[in-house]
Parts: structure tokens; sequence; C-alpha cells
């Protein structure tokens, strides 16, 4: 009798948890830490609302955590995500690797011919979709009207590198605790060399030539190099070789910049009165130019993707689709306002009158537009990617790179000598690479 | 005179250790204070020190956006775990070092703490595809076995070192009456040996809650203890500072606190057979 009575209460618990397992998916997503993201985590009830099936998992990690973490796992099969959030570098490589689920059959109701050009290329390989945008950016010019007006000048909506370094220089109030211009300088490949390599494009530097030789020793990069250099010298605030992101976003809300080239990201950051003393007195323009047809700003997404071999591809998709749909547009302008609604990924969004009422919106667009991921140099390149080459030695290389060109900021070493040393260190990494053979 | 001058140099010592105790404690002060200001005073620069709004809206944030207490828990179970099961292997193997010494016992102590001079990212791959293969990534149980492997050459060591004070006699004498090697161990070993233990035990538990690097890369989000709370809080692209202290606050709270209450132990442990 109480041999049949534990089998029974056994089986009970056995189905009850068979039942429970095949209601419930946990869908485990990894994330990055960022306003966006954190904003999607506080919506998600619509999501389980429409989805009663599905229950979410959030892993939010810093961004170079994240980007260990979620490539470590992809690359092993480890099976801990089943939504990864990744960047315009990874998917390219990570897609010709096999290693995402494509995105081809997403509804008819998805519409996918709403993303932006610029920024869909940047996530299809060979006619793949391997992963939906989240938010995109690029990287525009943020500037100080007030101090701009005061140094009798006017902004222009496309300026060139000249214009504005004569603007830095008359903006420059080094008494009063105010630079000209801030700009990256803190090594790393997703910090100044982001910054440099865009900025390269435009002064028609690029990385390799179409044989995958590095060029840094051609005469480009010396100009690039040396004009940014001497301005930030000159009109940057001190110390500005450890100045990354976070560190110039505080210098501009503080006042103590006069212009700021970062991604289009800041533009809500600058202006929210909140947390910026100048959130009224802010400008945007383009990314600045050098005549030669392309500008210095970089093109980057934030994108949802599967990792291959999931189990839960399916809801993956479902989850995906509603993230980076147009309803969920709707839905974070409804509860926190059009300003705060991811941006830079669909085209009706930047037909939306009411969204077009938000002061960075068209330069964000205009930005996006200006990049070019499969064609980011004056002279032809064997790679795509505009502030970094898609190719897996990148992330290693341009690392040390950045560091010899912050050092060279800080006074550490000549200008001369960076270059130098970052033409050897390219050259011997991607000979041991195998590539130009 | 003799008075007067050793009475100066207590002075200034106690003052130089007041300094430097300050200039250590200091980040933990800021981070506490910083907890309570809004992101724009976080930046302020010149930075505020006491005089801003006090809030306490961070914490409410960091509340309502992560699950402390999950966190806080697998915290706990790991930590508490891999000091048992280390504490556990590690006895054992203190004895027999310190009281049946061979002629290896030195070389076996210097290859047992040589395993720690190895950069862990050396191992990282081979033990996530280990960890995956036994699924075991992600578990509690995967983590309270490799913080247990790290942190047993400290154990054996400190173990070892307070053995080593024990008079053998006293343990010979306990054979003479009688004992087993177990009660040999359990009745006359641990009791003398209680402060060391409970010393190595407390480190253990520190070494184990701060541990950052296998924590963030064996887990996503059943496991994940404390410090992936704090990572979760840091963000190159926005300026989070006050919720990032707020959260790291959060973290050190308990540890912080278990230290104070039992700092006695702890610099006993550390010190002790450092001045004979």
């Amino acid at each position: 009798m109480k041999t049949t009575l534990k089998a029974m209460l056994g089986a009970t618990a056995l189905a009850a948890c068979t039942t429970a397992a095949l209601a419930d998916t946990t869908l485990t997503i990894a994330t990055v830490n960022n306003g966006d993201m954190i904003r999607m985590q506080g919506l998600t009830d619509d999501f389980t609302a429409k989805n009663p099936g599905i229950e979410l998992e959030w892993v939010t990690l810093e961004e170079n955590v994240l980007r260990t973490r979620v490539t470590q796992d992809v690359a092993t099969k480890g099976g801990q995500f089943d939504v990864m959030t990744i960047g315009t570098y990874e998917v390219p490589i990570w897609g010709k690797q096999g290693w995402l689920v494509s995105m081809n059959d997403l509804p008819a109701e998805y519409d996918v011919d709403d993303l932006l050009p610029a920024i869909r290329g940047g996530l299809t390989v060979d006619g793949e979709l391997y992963a939906a945008p989240f938010y995109g950016e690029s990287s525009m010019v943020m500037y100080r009207k007030d101090l701009m007006e005061k140094a009798g000048m006017e902004m222009p909506d496309a300026p060139s590198w000249h214009f504005i370094r004569r603007a830095a220089a008359k903006m420059t109030d080094k008494d009063e605790g105010i630079y000209g211009v801030c700009l990256r300088g803190k090594a790393g490949w997703g910090e100044n060399m982001a910054f440099l390599t865009a900025t390269a494009n435009s002064f028609g530097a690029r990385w390799f030539d179409e044989d995958w030789n590095a060029q840094f020793d051609s005469p480009e990069w010396k100009e690039a190099l040396t004009f940014y250099i001497d301005m930030m010298t000159a009109y940057g605030p001190p110390g500005a070789s450890s100045n990354g992101f976070n560190e110039n976003l505080a210098l501009f809300q503080q006042g103590k910049c006069g212009m700021w080239i970062d991604a289009t990201v800041a533009a809500s950051f600058v202006t929210n009165p909140k947390d910026s003393t100048v959130a009224d007195k802010v400008g945007f323009a383009l990314a600045p130019d050098n005549g030669l047809g392309k500008r210095g700003n970089w093109l980057w997404a934030w994108s949802l993707a599967i990792p291959a071999g999931t189990d839960d591809e399916e809801a993956a998709k479902k989850f995906i689709a509603w993230a980076t749909s147009k309803d969920y547009l709707e839905l974070v302008a409804e509860k926190e306002g059009w300003a705060n609604v991811p941006p830079g990924t669909r085209t009706s969004l930047y037909e939306n009158a009411e969204y077009a009422e938000v002061p960075f919106a068209q330069m964000t667009l205009d930005s996006i537009n200006a990049a070019d991921p499969t064609a980011p140099t004056v002279d032809p390149v064997p790679y795509t990617g505009v502030q970094f080459v898609a190719i897996p030695e990148f992330q290693g290389i341009a690392t040390a790179v950045g560091q010899q060109f912050s050092a060279a900021l800080a006074g550490q070493t000549s200008i001369d000598d960076a270059l130098a040393n970052a033409q050897k260190l390219t050259e011997r990494e991607m000979k041991r690479a195998g590539y130009g053979k | 005179m003799a008075r007067a001058i050793s009475s100066r140099r207590m002075a200034l010592n106690t003052a130089i250790a007041w300094t430097i105790g300050a200039m250590i404690f200091f980040p933990i002060l800021w981070t506490f204070l910083t907890s309570f200001k809004t992101e724009a005073q976080a930046i302020a620069d010149p930075p505020i020190f006491f005089l801003f709004d006090w809030t306490t809206e961070n914490y409410t944030t960091v509340q309502e956006r992560s699950d402390y207490f999950r966190h806080f828990r697998n915290s706990v179970i790991i930590s508490v775990g891999s000091t048992i099961i280390g504490l556990a292997i590690a006895i054992p193997a203190a004895w027999s070092m310190a009281f049946v010494p061979s002629r290896h016992t030195k070389n076996i102590l210097m290859w047992m703490l040589s395993t720690k001079m190895l950069p862990p990212v050396g191992v990282l791959v081979p033990i996530y595809l280990i960890f995956r293969d036994l699924k075991l990534l992600d578990t509690q149980f995967g983590l309270i076995i490799v913080l247990t492997l790290i942190n047993l050459p400290i154990i054996v060591w400190m173990l070892y070192t307070y053995f080593k004070e024990i008079p053998g006699e006293i343990l010979e004498a306990a054979r003479m009456d009688g004992a087993t090697l177990r009660s040999e161990v359990l009745y006359i070993l641990l009791p003398m040996a209680i402060p060391g233990i409970a010393s190595t035990m407390l480190l253990n538990i520190i070494l184990a809650w701060n541990e950052a690097f296998w924590t963030l890369n064996l887990t996503a989000a059943k496991a994940a203890p404390l410090t992936a709370f704090i990572a979760s809080y840091s963000s190159p692209e926005g300026l989070f500072y006050a919720k990032l202290s707020a959260a790291s606050t959060m973290a050190i709270a308990p540890i912080l606190i278990m230290g104070w209450f039992s700092q006695k132990q702890l610099v006993r442990g550390l010190t002790f057979g450092a001045v004979k």
C-alpha cells in the first residue's frame, strides 16, 4: 500500500514537472547595460502578456564582459544564452562561421524592408540577415551653441576638420576650464581606435590595401594622426589620453567642452536637464570631413541574435521580433516619450511627425546614412566596417595600435614612432594570421 | 625623557596608522557616499563630499531592476559551500603534512602554491568545455567545486602553519592513552586549532565572496552571485556611477559587516606565526 502511494505521488510529481516544462519556455537573454536595453527590461510585461508560455531571464553585463562571455559561449556552443546582444562587428564574423540563426524568415508584419538600409547591410552576410537591430548609432559633432556664438562663428550642418580646428581654437578658454574640443584618447579598439579609424577614413587613410598590407606608413595616416594630436594638445582637456566616452560625457555635461565628436546615443544624455548643466545649449552637426567624399563618422548597431543550436529558437525569434518591431517603438513612445525611443533602426520612425520634433532625430539619421560599411574608405579596401575591420584579429591588433596612439597623445612617444610601431605590429599579426599570402 | 620620546613615537605611529587606514578605507566611504547622490552629483567637479541632497533613489532603482536577494543567496551558498568542502579536504591534508611529514612534504606544499601562479584565464577554455559537457555551467554546485579548488592551496597552507605550532607531543600523549586517529583529530587537534580554523574559514569566505573571474565566466542567470550583480551596473556608454555605487554597497555590505565583527580572529589568523 505504502509503495503504491509512493509510486502514485512520484508519478504525479513527474507529470506536473513535465506539464510545467511544456508550458513554460525560459529565454535567457544576454544584454548590455545601457539606457535603451534597461528600458526594454522594464517593458517586457507587454511581451509576456502576449506570449504567456514564455518567461524571460536577463543577464545584464558591462559591454566588454558581455563580449567575452557571449563569444566564449557561442564559440564553444555552451548553450547558456538563447538571445544575445551583439554589435555590428560580431555579426558578419559569426554569421560566416555559422554560429547564428538566420532571421530571413521573420513574419511579414515585422516589415524587414523598413530597417534602415545601412544598418541592415551591416547585419547581412551573403543575403542572410543574422541579427535584428535594436538600436543604431553613428557619431556626430555635439557643440555648445552659446560658446560658438561667443566665438563669433556658426557651425555648418556638415563641417570640415579645419573648421572644427578653428572653432576649437576660438572656444578654448583654459582659465575658465573650457576646452575647445573633447575627443577619445583612451586606448582600446572600441575606444580611441573607433574614433581614429573613422577619422582616418575622412583623411583618405585605410587600415589595409586590397592585398591586406598594413597602411600605417602612408602619408594619409600621418596627416590624420598629426592633426588629431596637434588639435588635442592645443585645445583638448588635460589627461585626454585616458578619456573615453564616459569621461568626455562627464566633461561635456559639466560645461567644460566646446565640441565633442562621439556616438549619436550621447545626444539624449547631454540634452537631459536632469544630468546635464548645458542641456538647452547643445547643437548637432555631421561628423567632419576633409573634402574627400568620406566623413569621419562611424556606424554601429546593438542587435539581437540567436546562437545556433539553442533549444528555443522559435520563442527567441518571437522575442526578437517583438523587441525590434514598430509596435515596440510606439510602446516606448507611449510610456516614456519619443525622445527615449531606441533610434537608428527603422525608416518609418524618421517619417513619424512626432519623432521629427526630437532635436537630434534628423542629425542621427543623416549621420547613419552618411556611413557606408561596405565602402568605408576613399581608396578600395578588402574589408567591411567603418570604425573597425570585420576580421577576428582586429580586436587584438587595434587595441595594441590604440596603445601606441594613446601614448603619442600623452607625449610618451612621437607620432612617427607610434605609426612605425603600429605598422610593425599589424604586419606581424596579419602575417601570423595568414593574410596576404 | 625616554617616556616622552616613546609617547611621541607612539603618537606618530598612531597618526601614520590612522592615515594609512583612512586611505585604504576611503574608496569604500566614497562608494557609500556616491550611492546616495544623483548621477549628476556623482560626477560633479569639484567633488561633493557631504553637502548634497541625500537620496535613496539609487537603491530603489537597483532593487526594482535586479533581484538582489537571489544574487545574495547564490553568494552565500557558493562561498559557504566551497569553504566547508575546502576545510573537509584541507584539515586531513594539513594534519598529515604537519605531523607525519615525508621528505616530499615541502615540495608538495610549494607545488600546491604554484597552481596559484597561473593566470586563471589560461585554463578558462578547458574548464568551460568540461563544465559544458558535465552540465555544470550556471550551477551553484559547479562554482562551489571551482572555488574550492582555487582556494584549497591557501587553506592547506594556513592550516599547515597553525598545526605546526601545536606541539606534536600532545597528540602523542593522546595516542599513548589509546586515542584513535579519528578521536585524536576530532577531540585533541581541532579544539586546539579552533582559532586558526576560524580565521582560515573567514578568509576563505571573503575570498570566495569576492571572486569575480570564474563567477562571471561560468554563470548566466541562475547561479550568478553578487559579483555579477555589480558587473551588471557597469557601463562604458553612460554615466551610472551612483547606481553602480549603490549596487556595490549592497554587494559588499554583508561581507564588510562579517569582516568587521570577526576582525580579531582574522588579524590573529593572518599574523599567526609572523612574530615569535
